[in-house]
C-alpha cells in the first residue's frame, strides 16, 4: 500500500467489538434487573410469600450457581469493556477545550461514567447487605422479609438505595438506547417506540424498587 | 443587506507556536466588525491589524469559503463551526454575534488531530481512514452507461445524504470522546448502500474501523454531539449502519483458507 498508511498500532479489541460486548452483557443485566424487581414485589404479599420465593430460588443449586456465574461474568465483561473504552476515550483528547457547549447530549448520556461505578458500588454493598449478610446487623439466611424490614429501617441505608436506583434508571435508559444503536438495530422505523418503551420500563424499575425502602420507612411494611 | 452595523467584540483565541508545544488562549479586542462580514473575514481583519503592528498573524485553515470543501475548522464558543446549525465556519456571519460579546475560538482538540499551528490541525488521520478502504475499485476504460446498474431510489437518496460529508472533522471535534464514528459511518454508508460498493463492503468496514481505532480516535457513547455539530447534517443512523456492517462482517467473514464450497 501507499505511504499514506499509518504505522500506528491497532488495538487487539476494536472499539465496536468492545461496544458490542457491552451491549450483549447489557441485555443479560437488563433481564436480571427486571426479573429481580418483579420477584421483589412479593414483599408486599407478606413474609411467607417472599421467604418462600427466596427458598424456591435456592432450591436447585446448579441453577442458582449457573445464574450467579453468568451474571458475574456479564458484570465483569461489561465493566472491563467500559473501563477499556473509557481509558481510550480519555486518551483521545489529551488537551481539552476551555469552552465546550453541549447541544444534544442529555443528562443520562453525560452521566454514564458516574452512574456505572455508583451501580457497581451499590451491587457490592447490596450483596454484603442482603446476600452474604456481613453488612447487616441481624442477618438471617432464611428470613428475607425481616432482613429487608430491619435493613431499610436505617434512613442512611435506604437513602443510598434510593440514590442507587435513580442512577440505575438513568443508566438503563441511555444504555438501553445505546445497545440498539451499537448492535445496529436502531432504525428510523423503531426509534420512537424504542425510546418510549425504555422510558416507561426505566420509570417502572425505579419507582417499584424505590418503593421498598420507602414502604419500610413509612411503616407500611413491618 | 439592511440592518448592517459595526460591533465591538472580544476574542479569546488559541495560540500555539507549533506541533507539540504548549498552547493557550490569548485575548484580543476587536472594534469595528461589520455584522455582514463572515467569521473568517473578521479573522482576516484581526490578522491585518496584527500584521500592521508587526505581530504574527493567527494561523487558520480555509479554502473555498462557500461551505463545501471542509477546510475551515474552528470551535467557536464551544461548538465546532459555531452557533448556527448546518453551517460551516466560513458561512457563519458576524450577525450571529452581538455587541460586546466575548467569543472563544479553539482548534479541533483530538489526539488524532494534532495542532500544526494556532487553529490549524493535521487532519490526515481522516485521509488514512479513507485510504484504508473508503473507495470503490473500478477498471479504467470506457465509462459505464448511466442507469446500466439499477439503484433503488431510496438507496440513492440515502447514499447521497451520507456522501454530503465533507470530512471536516467537526464530528470528532464535537464528540466528548473525540470519536470519528460519524465520519466513518458516513463513508461506510455512502459506499455500502450502492451496488458498486458491494464487492468490497466487508473489507471496507473492517479496514476503515481498524484504521480509525489505530489513529487514536475515541469510541461512540451515543451522545449525539457529532450529529448536532455536523455542517452537512449527517445523521446518527449512519453509525448504526456502520455497527451493523462491522458486526456482520466480523461474524460472517470467511477465514482465509476456509472451504470455498462446491462448484466445478
Amino acid at each position: 500500500m501507499s505511504a499514506i498508511q499509518s504505522t500506528a498500532e491497532r488495538p487487539v479489541f476494536g472499539s465496536i467489538t468492545l461496544k458490542a460486548v457491552m451491549a450483549l452483557t447489557g441485555i443479560v443485566l437488563y433481564g436480571f434487573v427486571f426479573v429481580h424487581m418483579v420477584g421483589n414485589i412479593q414483599l408486599y404479599q407478606g413474609p411467607e410469600k417472599i421467604n418462600g420465593y427466596a427458598a424456591f430460588l435456592k432450591s436447585v443449586p446448579p441453577l442458582l450457581w449457573g445464574t450467579r456465574i453468568t451474571l458475574l461474568a456479564a458484570v465483569l465483561l461489561h465493566a472491563l469493556a467500559a473501563f477499556t473504552l473509557w481509558r481510550r476515550n480519555l486518551a483521545a483528547r489529551p488537551v481539552g477545550y476551555a469552552h465546550q457547549s453541549f447541544q444534544a447530549a442529555g443528562i443520562t448520556s453525560r452521566t454514564m461514567y458516574w452512574t456505572g461505578p455508583v451501580i457497581a458500588l451499590f451491587v457490592i454493598y447490596h450483596l454484603l447487605h442482603f446476600t452474604l449478610g456481613s453488612a447487616h446487623s441481624q442477618f438471617s439466611h432464611t428470613d428475607v422479609y425481616t432482613n429487608v424490614v430491619v435493613g431499610f429501617s436505617n434512613v442512611w441505608v435506604s437513602g443510598f438505595y434510593v440514590l442507587a436506583m435513580l442512577a440505575l434508571g438513568f443508566h438503563l435508559f441511555h444504555g438501553g438506547f445505546s445497545l440498539f444503536q451499537t448492535l445496529g438495530l436502531r432504525t428510523p422505523k423503531y426509534e420512537k417506540p424504542i425510546k418510549l418503551v425504555l422510558a416507561v420500563l426505566c420509570t417502572v424499575i425505579v419507582v417499584v424498587n424505590v418503593s421498598f425502602p420507602i414502604a419500610v420507612l413509612a411503616g407500611l411494611v413491618k | 443587506m439592511s440592518g448592517s452595523k459595526d460591533i465591538n467584540i472580544k476574542l479569546r483565541i488559541w495560540r500555539q507556536k507549533g506541533p507539540g508545544t504548549k498552547g493557550g488562549l490569548v485575548s484580543y479586542d476587536v472594534p469595528g466588525v461589520s455584522t455582514d462580514s463572515s467569521f473568517l473575514e473578521m479573522l482576516d481583519l484581526v490578522n491585518e491589524r496584527l500584521m500592521e503592528k508587526g505581530d504574527e498573524p493567527i494561523a487558520i485553515d480555509h479554502d473555498c469559503r462557500e461551505g463545501i470543501c471542509g477546510a475551515c475548522s474552528l470551535v467557536i464558543n464551544g461548538v465546532p463551526h459555531g452557533p448556527r446549525a448546518a453551517t460551516t465556519t466560513c458561512q457563519l456571519h458576524m450577525r450571529s454575534f452581538h455587541e460586546g460579546q466575548t467569543i472563544t475560538v479553539e482548534p479541533w482538540m483530538a489526539k488524532a488531530f494534532p495542532v500544526i499551528k494556532d487553529l490549524i490541525v493535521d487532519r490526515s488521520a481522516y485521509d488514512r481512514i479513507i485510504a484504508a478502504g473508503g473507495f470503490v475499485s473500478v477498471n479504467t476504460g470506457v465509462g459505464v452507461d448511466a442507469n446500466a446498474i439499477p439503484v433503488p431510489k431510496e438507496n440513492a437518496e440515502l447514499a447521497m445524504d451520507a456522501a454530503a460529508c465533507i470530512g471536516c472533522g467537526a464530528c470528532a471535534a464535537a464528540c466528548p470522546n473525540a470519536s470519528a464514528m460519524l465520519f466513518v459511518g458516513a463513508k461506510v454508508s455512502h459506499l455500502g448502500l450502492l451496488p458498486q460498493g458491494q464487492p468490497e463492503r466487508q473489507e471496507r468496514v473492517l479496514k476503515m474501523v481498524e484504521q480509525m481505532d489505530a489513529e487514536g480516535f475515541g469510541g461512540c457513547t451515543n451522545m449525539g454531539e457529532c450529529e448536532a455539530a455536523c455542517p452537512k447534517e449527517i445523521k446518527l443512523e449512519v453509525i448504526a449502519r456502520m455497527n451493523r456492517d462491522y458486526i456482520g462482517a466480523k461474524v460472517t467473514k470467511r477465514p482465509k483458507g476456509a472451504d470455498k464450497g462446491g462448484g466445478a
